[in-house]
């Protein structure tokens, strides 16, 4: 007993230590609220919250899980991208080679593909309870707001992601999907008045999304840079808005008649 | 293998079946709550969470959040040593699969293009339920029920708001994954897949059924008088009703608020009204023009 309290006050008195927790933690109010602005991710939270952001049933947790996956999704994503070329060439190959070459490579991408999966299923329910609870209401339409475009950026950066294995299920899941892109009023070649503006196969919004009059190589490029930099860049920028201003309109809601 | 089983377990349909699991779950749990609040409203206590307190960040909150990154992280890591994602045949421009399915959490719209042209159903609907979500807040301006479960006190807004989640979403959904086969047929999960299947459906457009082509002038004047005659009739109508009813609300509800309001409800609502038309009489348009058919 003595022999370990003793080695614990040895560590916690070292140098290295103390350099990287800067203080003593002795459990008393100001080392509880210390402990969390005196941590850069503890202090996206306040020091203290509602009762009901830590018994499950008001919020069931749905937005912090939802972030919990896009940051598995982030990490796998990252891993991935190691063994990962863009081209019409190299990209299936890449893939059964994850299958069949690289180490623990059929786990990195079940876990990117079903954690996208679950990604898309709890933004669905987070957005269903806010939404039950009223959330929505003063003052927080804002952040509601912000949430929808969370959303749809999530559902885009799925649906990028499903051209890059380059395999028949992408492909075809994005010609039907970018086929719409075709349709859209004014701005596609198939779409109503689209003629009045002179639009056409190679100048349209199909065309803007795949550079290209069909899904080729272009198309894999732009979905690839879509779905690894620009989606999550703005993705990661519309999440710390959004952190921010729950916590900005006084955290999470609670029963106001 | 049974059909089935076959297609509730492949692997990316094991998301699907996940999904129904988890959002039944949660809506069993979200109701019960908002019925016990409503209880509590009506015998006049006060609803859950109502009093109460604060407790700290560190540890209550961050262990819970520990906690729960685990629970998912195992999920995760369980499902993905069971469940191998799939890799079809390299890409084949070729080789049109047949039916050819988007991703699953799309495939409500791509059931909205057996009732709507692809401009309607892929750019236009897509848009206004992105527009009419982020609307929500500022039309729906009933003070109560701010910050906890309940029905009662707002009842349109949660049976609107459900139709549209569980009826025209997530249920499109499951039709789009489960029941539909080569050439966008129905097909019981039970069912074989029949490639040979074809079905002769006799359309028509709405005019047809009184005798008149609908690429007439006639035909013309008859689909726009529908058309502009249900955007208008449906934005008229609750006015007439809520004027005599509800005359304080209407003046606090404001005329901008109200015109949006009810577009984006009837918009909402021309989904099963098109439904029905096809399903039940087999009217494919109704308005027929130059430029576009509705
Ligand atoms: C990438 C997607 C999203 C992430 C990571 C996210 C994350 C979060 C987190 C962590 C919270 C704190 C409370 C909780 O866990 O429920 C929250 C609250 C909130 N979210 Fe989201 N969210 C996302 C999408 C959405 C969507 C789609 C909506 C609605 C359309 C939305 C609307 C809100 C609102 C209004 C609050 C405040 C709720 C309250 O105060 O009770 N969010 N979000």
């Amino acid at each position: 007993m003595n022999n370990q309290t003793d080695i614990k006050e040895r560590i916690r008195k070292n140098l290295i230590w103390k350099s990287i927790f800067r203080r003593d933690y002795r459990n008393t109010v100001r080392d509880r609220a210390q402990a969390v602005f005196g941590n850069i991710f503890l202090h996206l939270h306040p020091v203290q919250v509602r009762e009901g952001a830590v018994r499950l049933r008001f919020t069931w947790g749905m937005g912090g899980i939802t972030f919990f996956a896009f940051i598995i999704l982030v990490i796998t994503g990252v891993v991935l991208m190691f063994y990962y070329h863009p081209s019409i060439e190299q990209a299936y190959s890449d893939i059964k080679d994850l299958e069949f070459q690289v180490p623990f490579g059929v786990i990195l991408r079940n876990l990117h593909r079903w954690g996208a999966h679950f990604m898309v299923i709890v933004v669905m329910i987070h957005m269903f309870r806010v939404f039950m609870t009223g959330s929505y209401k003063a003052p927080r339409q804002f952040n509601w707001g912000i949430g929808v475009i969370l959303l749809v950026l999530t559902f885009l950066l799925s649906f990028t992601g499903y051209l890059t294995p380059w395999d028949q299920l992408g492909f075809w899941a994005i010609t039907v999907g970018t086929n719409m892109g075709a349709a859209t009023p004014l701005l596609g070649y198939q779409g109503p008045f689209s003629e009045f503006l002179h639009i056409t196969p190679f100048n349209d919004v199909r065309f803007a999304l795949l550079g290209g009059s069909r899904v080729a190589g272009n198309a894999l490029l732009r979905a690839y840079i879509w779905h690894c930099v620009a989606i999550p860049l703005v993705s990661v920028i519309l999440m710390f808005v959004h952190f921010w201003r729950v916590r900005k309109d006084g955290g999470i809601s609670k029963p106001q008649k | 293998m049974n059909p089935f089983i076959e297609i509730i377990t492949q692997p990316d349909n094991i998301a699907i079946v996940i999904m129904i699991i988890m959002v039944t779950f949660f809506t069993l749990w979200a109701f019960q709550q908002a019925f016990d609040n409503d209880k509590l409203i009506a015998a006049g206590k006060p609803v859950d969470g109502e009093n109460e307190g604060l407790v700290d960040t560190f540890k209550p909150l961050v262990r819970i959040e520990l906690i729960i990154a685990l629970v998912v992280m195992v999920f995760l890591t369980f499902w993905s040593i069971v469940v191998d994602a799939p890799l079809e045949e390299i890409a084949n421009p070729t080789l049109t699969p047949n039916p050819a399915k988007a991703p699953w959490y799309f495939l409500g719209l791509q059931e909205l293009l057996v009732y709507f042209d692809p401009w309607l159903a892929g750019v236009v609907l897509p848009t206004l339920i992105i527009v009419g979500l982020i609307a929500i807040p500022y039309i729906d301006i009933n003070p109560r029920g701010n910050g906890y479960y309940s029905f009662e006190e707002r009842k349109f807004a949660i049976v609107t708001f459900s139709f549209g989640f569980f009826i025209l979403w997530l249920l499109l959904i499951v039709i789009g994954v489960f029941f539909r086969g080569p050439g966008w047929l129905w097909y019981w999960p039970w069912q074989e897949w029949d490639h040979s299947r074809v079905v002769f459906e006799p359309t028509r457009d709405l005019s047809n059924v009184i005798g008149i082509d609908s690429r007439s002038l006639p035909g013309f004047i008859i689909g726009a008088i529908v058309v502009n005659g249900y955007l208008v009739a449906g934005m008229v109508a609750p006015y007439r009703y809520l004027k005599k009813k509800m005359p304080d609300f209407l003046k606090q509800f404001g005329m901008i608020r109200y015109l949006v309001t009810t577009f984006l409800f009837i918009t909402m609502m021309s989904i099963p009204v098109k439904m029905v038309l096809w399903l039940v009489f087999h009217i494919k348009y109704i308005w027929i023009t130059p430029w576009f058919n509705v």
